[in-house]
C-alpha cells in the first residue's frame, strides 16, 4: 500500500510540476503604471482594523479620516491640476488579521482601483498588505505603524510605496530615555511594556538601548490585561526612580491607578499611545499625577497650532469627546494625501507616491511633518506632564 | 494492490486536480482572476490544508484538539526564519521539511501526555499547549517577538499552495483508507471495543494527531511565505477556533465538507470586508443559524466519491436493462 | 514579608474575580456538558448594563448590581432558548461552535452599537485603602472577595438544599432518567443558565467598579482563564471552580512577582496541563469510570 501511495504522489507531483513550469512561463504580467484617477472623484482606500483586537483604535482612525474627507469635500474637493475633484472613500475592514489585510489591499488596488490607501493601524497588518500595494504601485500611508523596519525592505532600502505619519519606535523610545535621564534625573528605571504588540516591545527595546541610567527590571503585560498589582508590588521593592511604560491608554491608565493605590508614587513615563482623554478617566484624576508621555499632539503645543485647534473643536462638535491621537494621525494622513496630489498636480497613484515622498513642512494637527528618505514622518516631539489629571506643562525635546 | 483496485477513481481525482489547476491558470492568464481573487483562493487553499488536517484528528480519530494554530505557528516560523536567512527555493522546500519535523516533535511532546485525556479536557489541554508555543515564540529573539517577521521572500505562489493542498489531502485521505485510518475510526467509535480487538488505541490516536500537526506546519509555511508577514498573534486561540469552525461547518468526518466550508467561508469573508464593524456580527449570525438548522454541518459525514458515482451509474444501467 | 503578604492579597483578589466567573462556567458545563464560550460576554453585558444604568439612570450601586444580575439572567435564558436548546441532541461540538458564534455575536454586536473603545466605569463607591502593617487592601477588593465567597456559599446551598438544586443534580447525572421521574428538563436548564449568568452579571459590575475600565472585548481573556480555572478545579463542581479561580489568581501573581510576567499565561497553561495529567478530571472532578 505504502509503495503505491508514494508512487501516486510522485506521479502526481510530476504532472503538477510540469503545470507549474507552464504557469511560470506564461504568467509574466504586463507592468502597470499605477491606478489613474478617473471620473470626478479621487478614490482613497481605507484598509483599517475595524474589528478584532485593534478595532477600537481603527474606528478612531476611521472617524479622523471621515472628518477630513468631509471637510475637504465641503470645500469642493482636491485640486487636481486645476480641477476640483471630490474624495471618495472606500473603507474596508481587515479585522486585525494579516491575511485579511493582504486581501483587502488586493481588492482596493485591483477591483476598486484606488489612487492611494490609508492604513493600516498596526504594523503586522500593514506589512502583509505591502506586496499587493507594491505590485499595483499604489502608495499606502499608515497613520500608526511604528516598527522601525516597517517602511524598509529586507536589504535596508526603503519600501517605495509605504509611508507612515507617526514616529517610529527608536525615535520615540529614545526621546523617552533622554527625558527620564536629563529632565527627571532618574537613574534607576523599571520598564513595563505591552507585550502583545510591536509598539510596546519596540519602544521598550529602543528605550533600553538608549537609556543611560540603569534599567532595573523589565516586565511585560499583554493587551486586555487588567491586573498589574503583582508586577507593581514587585517594582515597589526595587527602589526605582521612575517607570517607563510604553503601551496604550487602556492598560496604562490601569497601571497608573493601581500603582498609586499601592503607594508607588514615582513618575510614570509613557508614549503617544497614552495621549488620550480616557487615560485620566480610567486612572482617576487624583491618581494621574506625575505622569509624562511623549507625544506629537499635545494640548499645550496645539494651542499655538491653528490647524490643531480647528481639528480639536470640530472633533468635539461631531463626536462629543476629546479628539484621540489616533484620529489626529488619521486626519493628518488624509490631508497629506491631498497635499501630495496638489503638489504633483495629478492623482495617479505613482504620482501620489512621489508627492508623499516629497512632503515637507506639512502643517498637520500633529505638528510640522516632513517625510524623510526612509519614508518616516519627522515632526517635533514634546513631553506632556499631567498633574491631578490636568495637563500642566509640556517640554520640547530636541 | 489498492492502486490497481482503485485506479479508476484515483485517475478521476488526478484528472480533476490537474484540470482545476489548468482552469485556474487559464483564468489568471485571461484576467478573470485578479490578485484579489487569487489572494482569496490561496487563503482558501491554506485553510483547506488546515481544516483537512484537523478533521483527521477530530473527525476520524475522534480527538478533540483545540491547538492546531500552535503547530501552524511552528511551520510558519521555521519557514520564515530559514528563508529570511537564505532566500532560495531549495531553502524554502527544506524549511517546509524542517517545520514538519519540528511540528512532529512538538506534537509528540504535547500528544504523548495529553492524548490520555478525553473530550473537553483534551481540548483545553491542547489549547493550553498551543498557547504555550505561541507565548514562547512571542518572547524569543530569533522570532522577533510580537513584531513578528516581515519581508519574508515569497516562494509560496498559488501553484505551490495548490499542489500542497492536493498533496496533503491525498496523504490524509490515503491514511484514512489505510489500516491505520480504520484503526483510528475504530478508536473514535469506541475506545474500549477497539482496545479489546487488539488495536493499539494510543498509538493510532497519536499517529492521527501527529499527522494533523505535520499538515498544519505545512499550512503555516505556506502562509508565512505567501503573505510574507507573520506575527505570533496570527496563531492565537482564535485562529485554532477559526479552523475548528471550518471543520464543524463542513461536517465533522467529511473531507469534502472541509473543502466546501473553507471555500464558502473564504468567499463570505472576502465579501464582508466592506461591512466594517458589522461584518463579524453577520458572520456570527450565519454561524449560529447554520449550526441550528444543519447541526451536522453542510456535508454531514458524507463524501464526494467517484466510486459511489460509478457504482450508482452501473446500478442504474443494470436496472435499466 | 510585607511584600509576600501584599502579593498574597493581590493574588486572592485576582483569584476571586476568576472564581466568580468560573462558577457560571462550571454550572452550565455540569448540567449540559457545554463549554459556554459566551459566558465571558455575558459578564461584559453585565458591566455595560451597570455602566449605563449608573451613568444615565443614576442607579445606586446595589440596585445596579441586582438589576445587572436580573438582566444577565434573562439574557442567559434567552441565549439558551434560541441558540442552545435546538441543539440539545446534536453533537456536542456543534453546540460548542454555536456558543462561539454567540460569543462573537455579543462581542461584535456591542462593538458595533457602542463602539469598541475602552470606557471608564462610574465610581459609585469611593475607593478607600486600608493599610495594615504595610499591607494595603482597598474596600473594593474586600467587597469582591466577600461577594465571591458569599455567592459561592449561596450556590452551594441552592444546589444541595433546594428542590431545584436537586433537579439540577439529577439532570446533570442523567437527563433521561430525570425526565422519567418527572423533572422538567427545560425548566431546570433554564434555571441553571439564569443562575450562572446572574453570577456573571454580578462579576461584570464588580469588576467594572474595581478596575474602572470596560470594553466589548473584556470578556474574552478572563473568560478563557475562568474556564481554565473551572477545569483545574474539576468542571461541574462549585467548590472546585472557586478553588481553581483562587489557584490561578495566586499562580499568576506569583509568576509576575518573581519577574517572569511575559510567561504568566504560559505558566497557567502549563500548570493546567500538569494538573490534568495527574488528576484527569480536575481537583474536585468526579472520575467517571467507563463501563464496557
Amino acid at each position: 500500500m505504502k509503495k503505491s501511495t508514494i508512487k501516486r504522489i510522485t506521479g502526481f507531483a510530476a504532472i503538477a510540476m510540469s503545470a507549474a513550469i507552464f504557469a511560470g512561463c506564461t504568467t509574466a504580467k504586463t507592468t502597470t503604471q499605477g491606478n489613474d484617477q478617473t471620473g470626478n472623484t479621487v478614490k482613497i482606500g481605507v484598509n483599517m482594523e475595524l474589528s478584532g483586537a485593534a478595532g477600537g483604535y481603527g474606528n478612531q482612525m476611521k472617524q479622523g479620516i471621515q472628518m477630513a474627507t468631509k471637510e475637504i469635500n465641503s470645500k469642493g474637493g482636491v485640486n487636481v491640476n486645476g480641477k476640483k475633484k471630490k474624495i471618495k472613500l472606500i473603507i474596508k475592514d481587515d479585522k486585525t488579521s494579516t491575511s485579511t489585510s493582504a486581501s483587502v489591499a488586493a481588492q482596493l488596488v485591483n477591483n476598486d482601483k484606488v489612487n492611494a490607501i490609508i492604513g493600516t493601524a498596526t504594523t503586522n497588518a500593514g506589512t502583509a498588505a505591502i506586496p499587493n500595494e507594491t505590485k499595483a504601485k499604489v502608495p499606502a500611508l499608515s497613520p500608526s505603524a511604528t516598527d522601525p523596519n516597517f517602511t524598509l525592505q529586507k536589504d535596508g532600502k526603503v519600501q517605495p510605496y509605504v509611508f507612515r505619519a507617526c514616529y517610529q519606535n527608536n525615535f520615540q523610545g529614545g526621546t523617552g530615555a533622554k527625558f527620564i535621564y536629563n529632565n527627571l534625573k532618574a537613574k534607576r528605571v523599571a520598564v513595563l511594556g505591552d507585550n502583545s504588540t510591536d509598539y510596546g516591545t519596540g519602544l521598550a527595546k529602543a528605550f533600553k538601548q538608549q537609556f543611560k541610567g540603569k534599567v532595573v527590571d523589565t516586565q511585560y503585560f499583554s493587551g486586555g490585561d487588567k491586573d498589574f498589582n503583582a508586577i507593581l508590588t514587585a517594582f515597589k521593592n526595587k527602589k526605582i526612580d521612575a517607570i517607563y511604560a510604553p503601551g496604550y491608554y487602556s492598560e496604562i491608565g490601569l497601571i497608573i491607578k493601581q500603582a498609586r493605590q499601592i503607594g508607588l508614587n514615582v513618575p510614570i513615563v509613557g508614549s503617544d499611545g497614552m495621549a488620550d482623554a480616557k487615560l485620566v478617566q480610567i486612572a482617576g484624576a487624583k491618581n494621574a499625577s506625575n505622569i509624562y508621555y511623549t507625544t506629537p499632539f499635545s494640548k499645550t503645543v496645539a494651542k499655538q497650532n491653528p490647524v490643531a485647534v480647528k481639528f480639536m473643536n470640530a472633533y468635539k462638535a461631531r463626536y462629543h469627546t476629546e479628539a484621540p491621537t489616533f484620529s489626529a494621525l488619521a486626519y493628518d494622513s488624509t490631508y497629506m494625501i491631498k497635499q501630495a496630489i496638489e503638489n504633483e498636480k495629478s492623482a495617479n497613484s505613482v504620482k501620489i507616491t512621489k508627492g508623499l515622498a516629497n512632503i515637507k513642512d506639512f502643517n498637520g494637527v500633529t505638528g510640522k511633518i516632513t517625510i524623510d528618505s526612509k519614508h518616516d514622518a519627522t515632526k517635533p516631539i514634546a513631553v506632556e506632564h499631567l498633574n491631578n489629571g490636568k495637563v500642566v506643562g509640556s517640554t520640547q525635546i530636541k | 494492490m489498492i492502486l490497481k483496485a482503485n485506479w479508476k477513481y484515483n485517475l478521476c481525482w488526478l484528472i480533476l486536480m490537474v484540470a482545476g489547476f489548468y482552469l485556474m491558470n487559464t483564468l489568471i492568464l485571461v484576467g478573470v482572476i485578479n490578485s484579489f481573487l487569487e489572494n482569496m483562493m490561496v487563503t482558501i487553499g491554506i485553510n483547506i490544508i488546515l481544516a483537512v488536517g484537523l478533521n483527521l484528528v477530530i473527525g476520524f480519530a475522534g480527538q478533540f484538539s483545540l491547538g492546531h494554530a500552535g503547530f501552524m505557528a511552528v511551520g510558519a516560523y521555521a519557514t520564515a526564519i530559514i528563508i529570511s536567512k537564505t532566500p532560495t527555493a531549495g531553502a524554502f522546500y527544506g524549511s517546509i521539511i524542517v517545520g514538519v519535523i519540528v511540528a512532529i516533535v512538538a506534537a509528540l511532546v504535547v500528544g504523548i501526555p495529553t492524548l490520555r485525556l478525553r473530550g473537553d479536557y483534551l481540548a483545553i489541554a491542547t489549547m493550553g499547549a498551543a498557547e504555550i508555543i505561541r507565548i514562547i515564540i512571542n518572547n524569543l529573539k530569533i522570532t522577533n517577538g510580537p513584531s513578528g517577521m516581515f519581508n519574508i521572500p515569497q516562494f509560496a505562489t498559488w501553484p505551490v499552495i495548490y499542489i500542497m493542498a492536493c498533496v496533503t489531502t491525498l496523504i490524509i485521505v490515503n491514511f484514512i483508507h489505510s489500516r491505520g485510518g480504520r484503526a483510528a475510526l475504530a478508536v473514535r467509535e469506541d475506545e474500549i471495543a477497539a482496545d479489546s480487538m487488539g488495536i493499539n488505541v494510543f498509538k493510532w490516536k497519536l499517529a492521527a494527531f501527529v499527522l494533523g500537526a505535520a499538515t498544519a506546519a505545512v499550512a503555516g509555511s505556506m502562509q508565512a511565505s505567501y503573505l510574507q508577514t507573520i506575527a505570533p498573534s496570527n496563531f492565537n486561540i482564535m485562529e485554532s477556533i477559526a479552523i475548528l469552525i471550518i471543520v464543524v461547518l463542513g461536517g465533522v468526518g467529511s473531507i469534502t465538507g472541509s473543502f466546501v466550508a473553507a471555500g464558502i467561508l473564504g468567499v463570505v469573508d472576502a465579501a464582508l470586508q466592506s461591512f466594517g464593524a458589522l461584518r463579524m456580527v453577520i458572520y456570527a449570525l450565519v454561524l449560529i443559524l447554520i449550526m441550528i438548522f444543519k447541526p451536522s454541518g453542510i456535508m454531514g459525514a458524507t463524501e464526494l466519491s467517484f466510486k459511489r458515482l460509478f457504482n450508482r451509474k452501473n446500478k442504474k444501467q443494470e436496472s435499466g436493462c | 514579608m510585607t511584600t509576600l503578604f501584599q502579593q498574597l492579597i493581590n493574588g486572592l483578589s485576582l483569584g476571586s474575580i476568576y472564581a466568580l466567573l468560573a462558577l457560571g462556567y462550571t454550572m452550565v458545563y455540569g448540567i449540559i456538558k457545554l463549554i459556554n464560550f459566551a459566558h465571558g460576554d455575558i459578564y461584559m453585558l453585565g458591566a455595560f448594563w451597570g455602566y449605563y444604568t449608573i451613568n444615565y439612570w443614576h442607579f445606586n450601586f446595589i440596585f445596579a448590581l441586582l438589576s445587572a444580575m436580573v438582566v444577565c439572567a434573562a439574557s442567559g435564558v434567552i441565549i439558551e432558548y434560541f441558540a442552545y436548546r435546538p441543539l440539545r441532541h446534536a453533537p456536542r461540538i456543534t453546540a460548542l461552535i454555536t456558543a462561539i458564534g454567540v460569543s462573537y455575536f455579543l462581542e461584535n454586536g456591542m462593538s458595533y452599537l457602542y463602539g469598541a473603545d475602552t470606557r471608564d466605569f462610574p465610581q459609585v463607591i469611593k475607593q478607600v485603602n486600608y493599610s495594615l502593617w504595610g499591607v494595603r487592601v482597598s474596600n473594593i477588593q474586600i467587597l469582591i472577595l466577600a461577594t465571591a465567597c458569599l455567592l459561592m456559599i449561596l450556590l452551594q446551598l441552592i444546589i444541595k438544599k433546594t428542590k431545584m438544586g436537586r433537579a439540577m443534580r439529577a439532570v446533570s447525572v442523567d437527563p433521561d432518567a430525570a425526565e422519567l421521574v418527572g423533572i422538567n428538563i427545560n425548566q431546570t436548564i433554564s434555571f441553571t443558565f439564569a443562575l450562572g449568568s446572574s453570577m456573571a452579571g454580578a462579576a461584570g459590575v464588580l469588576i467594572g467598579l474595581y478596575y474602572n475600565s470596560i470594553d466589548p472585548l473584556m470578556g474574552m481573556t478572563p473568560g478563557i482563564k475562568a474556564f481554565v480555572a473551572a477545569v483545574v478545579g474539576g468542571i461541574g463542581s462549585v467548590p472546585g471552580a472557586s478553588l481553581g479561580g483562587f489557584l490561578i489568581g495566586l499562580l499568576e501573581t506569583a509568576v509576575q512577582s518573581v519577574g517572569l510576567s511575559a510567561y504568566k499565561d504560559a505558566a497557567v497553561y502549563l500548570v493546567l496541563i500538569i494538573i490534568l495529567l495527574v488528576l484527569p478530571s480536575g481537583i474536585f472532578g468526579k472520575n467517571v469510570k467507563e463501563k464496557v
